[in-house]
């Protein structure tokens, strides 16, 4: 049987080599390099909400804390993404901001994925979603030292009718059941996904780990299912969201959007949220009223990204699993 | 009835599976950057060995299977049966071909073996990874050979044929490694 990360003991030793905590202290120190020299200020926001992210597929941790006015068990959310208080000090006007820190996502536990990692996230009024993604490949060709890297944008829509010869658009869900069998995936019987579980499906298993071979991929406009935290606008006779992933050794590193700015938008999008989670029988946190009246208060538009500073790390030192750019692994935590 | 939820896979774990018992050999958890997770694992069938791929979305519950190992000493075999004795209760099982499969070729009375139970009745034995037997028929071998280069075949005791170095002969007892089927060294009663 072989063995896995879950099952070596703990011990008081660092997961990751010398070499790896130092690559990471390297990283930090160009990307703040980076962002000093275009004129975007460093912020620090809380890690501890009253309220949580409602996207279905996270999962916030929580805590309490004993001080007069957060009594009777209110739990207080851990950050999955600084998304919501850095988007609260934009409609502040502080400009262009960044941030690195400490997220956290319950259930995630992988070789890329560990329930407590390091983000970068920042964000640019006034720019388009487009303008970010040279922003994001310029930092990131930086970061790694690969100056001369390619960088290249593929849409949602051209990546499923080239890889797999069908229309994530309009494709339904016994067509893409078709197409994962068809591309080899086995052992789908049982699984039951609605259209967007069968589209996630296609592109974790089929279509990602061709994507940044040797050069950054932008994957980008997603179908408006899709579309999270972006704005969502119109491309020839579709919907489209502006939203981008970024690839790099079939390796997905950041996710940014051309950021929605419409408050009457963001709620129903956090209800809709919570309904899902209700059919799901799954917590529904409370919405965060602050980044709405943020929102309705006036946010300036303005393009966003979070990425993914292990991974990233991992892509510099050539690590094949997270635990190696982590000081102490969660079971040595 | 007992169950695991995906965030609990991992290697080693006993899951069911339309009516069979599995164990996962390898769980890889894959998640886009928004959007559905799923476990994608490598499981083998306990009944047949067949590894087989299977994709849960993550969050999912799966049935436990009630599967676990424990040593009993081999009995005998009653012409059709094999007859296996729990040393501390003295519990008495009996396992049929299927479970007992190429185990047979090498275990004989009070071996101790790994028995693994499903619901409580053996589903496959193991036997112990070494085993000493008693050779009842090879060819002579070449004077003056000590090397063993090349070999010949050996019957053994229970029946089964392995390949003996040149020097061993009839009635000598042999050690066996039952995972290779490999002649390790001569034994001494």
């Amino acid at each position: 049987m072989p063995r896995t990360e879950s099952d070596v003991p703990g011990d008081w030793r660092p997961s990751a080599r010398l070499t790896a905590i130092q690559a990471r202290a390297e990283l930090y120190a160009r990307i703040r390099g980076f962002f000093s020299a275009s004129g975007v200020l460093e912020v620090e926001t809380p890690i501890l909400s009253r309220s949580a992210v409602t996207d279905p597929a996270l999962s916030s941790l929580s805590t309490q804390v004993a001080i007069a006015g957060f009594g009777s068990g209110r739990p207080l959310y851990l950050q999955t993404s600084p998304e919501f208080a850095m988007k609260r000090l934009l409609a502040t006007g502080t400009g262009p901001i960044y941030q690195i820190c400490k997220v956290f996502r319950d259930e995630e536990r992988g070789r890329r994925h560990h329930p407590e990692f390091s983000l970068l996230e920042w964000y640019r009024p006034g720019w388009d979603y487009g303008r970010l993604m040279d922003d994001v490949g310029a930092l990131v060709r930086l970061a790694l030292d690969r100056p001369a890297m390619p960088v290249e944008r593929v849409t949602y829509r051209d990546l499923f009718r080239d890889g797999l010869g069908l229309d994530p658009w309009h494709a339904g869900i016994a067509q893409l059941r078709e197409a994962a069998g068809r591309a080899g995936l086995r052992g789908l019987d049982g699984l039951e996904l609605d259209r967007d579980g069968w589209l996630d499906l296609l592109l974790t298993q089929c279509l990602e780990p061709g994507l940044g071979q040797g050069r950054l991929t932008f994957l980008c406009d997603y179908p408006p299912s899709q579309a999270a935290l972006s704005r969502v606008r119109t491309s020839g006779e579709v919907a489209v969201a502006e939203r981008f992933e970024l690839y790099i050794d079939g390796v997905e590193l950041a996710n940014g959007f051309g950021e929605l700015v419409d408050v009457g938008e963001q709620r129903a999008r956090f209800q809709a949220d919570l309904a899902l989670r209700r059919a799901q029988g799954r917590p529904e946190p409370p919405i965060d009223e602050f980044l709405l009246d943020a929102l309705d208060h006036g946010m300036p538009e303005c393009a966003g990204v979070a990425l993914g500073l292990d991974r990233l790390l991992m892509i510099a030192t050539g690590a094949e699993s997270i635990d190696a750019v982590l000081s102490f692994a969660i079971e040595r935590a | 009835m007992a169950f695991y939820s995906t965030n609990e896979f991992k290697g080693g774990l006993k899951i069911m599976l339309d009516g069979d018992p599995y164990s996962i050999v390898e769980n890889e958890f894959v998640k886009p950057g928004k959007g559905q997770a799923f476990n994608r694992v490598r499981i083998r069938n306990l009944k047949t060995g067949r590894v087989i791929e299977k994709t849960f979305k993550s969050g999912d519950t799966v049935e436990a299977a009630d599967v676990h190992d424990t040593d009993m000493q081999y009995l005998y075999n009653d012409g059709e049966e094999w007859h296996f004795m729990h040393q501390e209760s003295f519990e008495q099982m009996t396992a049929g071909e299927a479970a007992v499969g190429e185990a047979a070729k090498w275990i004989k009375e009070n071996d101790i073996c790994k028995v693994t139970l499903w619901n409580g009745a053996p589903l496959s034995i193991e036997p112990p990874n070494f085993v000493v037997l008693k050779i009842i028929e090879t060819d002579p071998g070449v004077r003056g050979d000590t090397s063993g280069g090349g070999g010949k075949p050996a019957t053994l005791e229970t029946g089964a044929v392995v390949r003996v170095p040149l020097f061993v002969q009839t009635d000598e007892l042999i050690k066996v490694d039952t995972r290779t089927g490999e002649y390790a060294s001569r034994a001494k009663d």
